[in-house]
């Protein structure tokens, strides 16, 4: 999926803005392998430049979130005490909002383009890399290569990237690779909504959005990217299940 | 129990606080004036709701006052009016959010009544044929955008076998119905909302229910239980189950963000009014009063939910409260 999306001007039969009033609402035929939507655009040629928008959303929002959570968790951990009860209190606060309210409610004082979209699902899901990493340093900074590393004059930042951070990888990983499954997700709620990624630029989301004007009589628009959205979200959750295995 | 209930309002304080902070911080988000911003972004925003925006949230005054006066008006539950008709906005809300809390109190009690027993079932017999169904059926739901399910259910149900209702949440006669009908109209149109938005909280719930299930089973005391010869029938549900039915009340108050978040979604698709789709309606007409009030009220009623399940949890299990 991810090779389909990078090659999507080779592999696109058609473009995906091009609006032919010949073919409007044709059924899947060998001219349009997927069929065409309301104005005669190529579904196919859609959903794999749809590709390209919501799997780069997805990819770029968690390494926000990553790196944040990185960032806030090490504090929390490595330095503890009134840090970590602030940052603590900070991830508490951020639970218990519904995401989804604050995310809708930033889109309308923002703009819904696909940078602000990036940015806004990475800012309201660093939490859960955050006690991550919060608690992979906290069992790890007593620990004797620490000790070592401190010894032999290594700075708290270099310990903390050098010697702790790369033993948190894996369950960081895992973590990540499942954020971006629930971020495209997301990303496709939020463009089904018309708030997110807009037309004509095609997202899995808008694209759903669209074929529910014309749900009755074209099955599928609805199908296609609705069944790509689901398979991506399957693929990563089977590369986490891999990676966690791969792990022990 | 008091005491632990007294610790636990305490704790709410710096929450509300972060809360407040958060809320008015979405206000000031716009890089600069945030009225000069949705100026030139937003023809939909006229300069008379400018105006009223200004006026509104003080943008001529320093941030920290403007905090403090929109922190005491907020105390109030004065929200200022709505921009597209000119009403309180507080009245508004109070109209739509019954409904969203039913919805979600029907779509908890359903996901609860499914998934427990279908967890325990899974824990009494793990990679039984029942078990392996529902790992199925969980990654199935877990991989499917539920607004997407929502729609394709709605169309064959609705369209094209005709059994259900598509949208609303009563019949256009509803008001010349009996009483009885009245529920029953109800019902069939709140059917599929509940229905599609507890899906994925009961997948969640059941394995959680049963790697707890099948956890406790693996204790002592119940080789213990079973020692005693106490019937097969006692050791699952007065030994087991009780044990592992507890820790879903704290799991079920850490998801109830996702599921009120959902409700956007689900009352967008079935065109359900309640608080949902009002604040969907907010967003796209850039009703400001309107969306920040909603998002301080959904945002204190999630926490008083978690809170109210932490303090039950502590009433079962009196083992918390005396832990930290």
């Amino acid at each position: 999926m991810a090779l389909a999306a990078l090659a999507a001007p080779l592999l696109s039969p058609y473009q995906p803005a091009q609006i032919d009033a010949g073919s409007i609402l044709c059924a899947p035929s060998s001219a349009h392998f997927l069929g065409t939507d309301s104005l005669g655009r190529d579904v196919l040629s859609r959903l794999i430049y749809g590709a390209r928008i919501s799997l780069s959303v997805g990819i770029i929002a968690v390494g926000i979130s990553t790196l944040l959570g990185v960032v806030f968790g090490s504090l929390s951990g490595f330095y503890g005490g009134s840090v970590d009860a602030f940052i603590m209190r900070c991830v508490d606060v951020m639970l218990c909002f519904p995401a989804f309210f604050l995310i809708l409610a930033a889109v309308a004082f923002l703009d819904s383009s696909i940078f602000n979209i990036m940015i806004i699902i990475g800012l309201t899901s660093w939490m859960g890399p955050a006690r991550l990493v919060r608690a992979e340093i906290m069992a790890l900074k007593e620990r004797e290569f620490v000790e070592a590393a401190r010894a032999s004059g290594a700075g708290n930042l270099r310990i903390i990237v050098r010697h702790i951070l790369p033993n948190a990888c894996g369950p960081l990983l895992v973590n990540a690779t499942l954020a971006v499954a629930g971020a495209i997700l997301l990303e496709s709620g939020l463009s089904f909504l018309g708030l997110g990624v807009q037309p004509p630029v095609p997202s899995w989301g808008n694209m759903l959005t669209e074929a529910k004007a014309t749900l009755g009589v074209a099955w599928w628009i609805t199908v296609f990217p609705g069944g790509a959205i689901f398979l991506a979200i399957i693929g990563f959750n089977f590369i986490a299940e891999g990676i966690r295995k791969e792990l022990g | 129990m008091g005491k632990y209930i007294l610790r636990r309002l305490a704790g709410i304080i710096p929450l509300l606080f972060g809360i407040s902070l958060l809320s008015f911080a979405v206000i000031n988000l716009a890089p600069g004036k945030p009225v000069a911003l949705e100026n030139s972004l937003n023809p939909r925003v006229s300069a008379r709701a400018l105006e009223r925006l200004e006026k509104l949230y003080e943008l001529d005054k320093p941030v920290y006052e403007r905090y403090w006066h929109w922190l005491k008006r907020t105390a109030a539950l004065d929200f200022g009016r709505s921009f597209s008709d000119n009403r309180p906005v507080i009245e508004k809300i109070a109209e739509r959010l019954p409904v969203t809390i039913i919805i979600n109190l029907l779509s908890l009690f359903l996901i609860f009544a499914a998934a427990i027993p279908l967890g325990v079932r899974c824990a009494l017999r793990p990679d039984g044929m029942l078990d392996k169904v529902m790992t199925a059926a969980m990654f199935f739901l877990f991989a499917i955008p539920t607004f997407w399910l929502a729609l394709l259910l709605m169309n064959f149900f609705g369209i094209n076998l005709r059994w259900l209702p598509v949208s609303g949440i009563t019949s256009l006669n509803y008001e010349y119905l009996s009483p009885v009908e009245k529920v029953i109209d109800l019902l069939r149109h709140l059917l599929l909302p509940v229905t599609v938005s507890s899906l994925g909280g009961i997948a969640a719930m059941a394995r959680y229910m049963r790697s707890s299930m099948i956890e406790a089973l693996a204790q002592p005391y119940i080789r213990m239980a079973r020692a005693k010869g106490l019937t097969e029938r006692s050791v699952l549900y007065k030994h087991a189950f009780r044990n592992a039915v507890m820790p879903l009340v704290t799991i079920m108050g850490l998801s109830l963000p996702g599921l009120v978040g959902g409700s956007v979604i689900f009352e967008s698709v079935f065109a359900i009014p309640g608080a949902g789709r009002l604040f969907y309606e907010a967003v796209m007409m850039r009703d400001y009063p309107l969306i920040m009030a909603e998002v301080v009220i959904v945002s204190i009623l999630t926490m008083t939910a978690n809170l109210l399940a932490d303090v039950s949890y502590a009433w079962i299990d009196p083992r918390l409260r005396d832990k930290r």
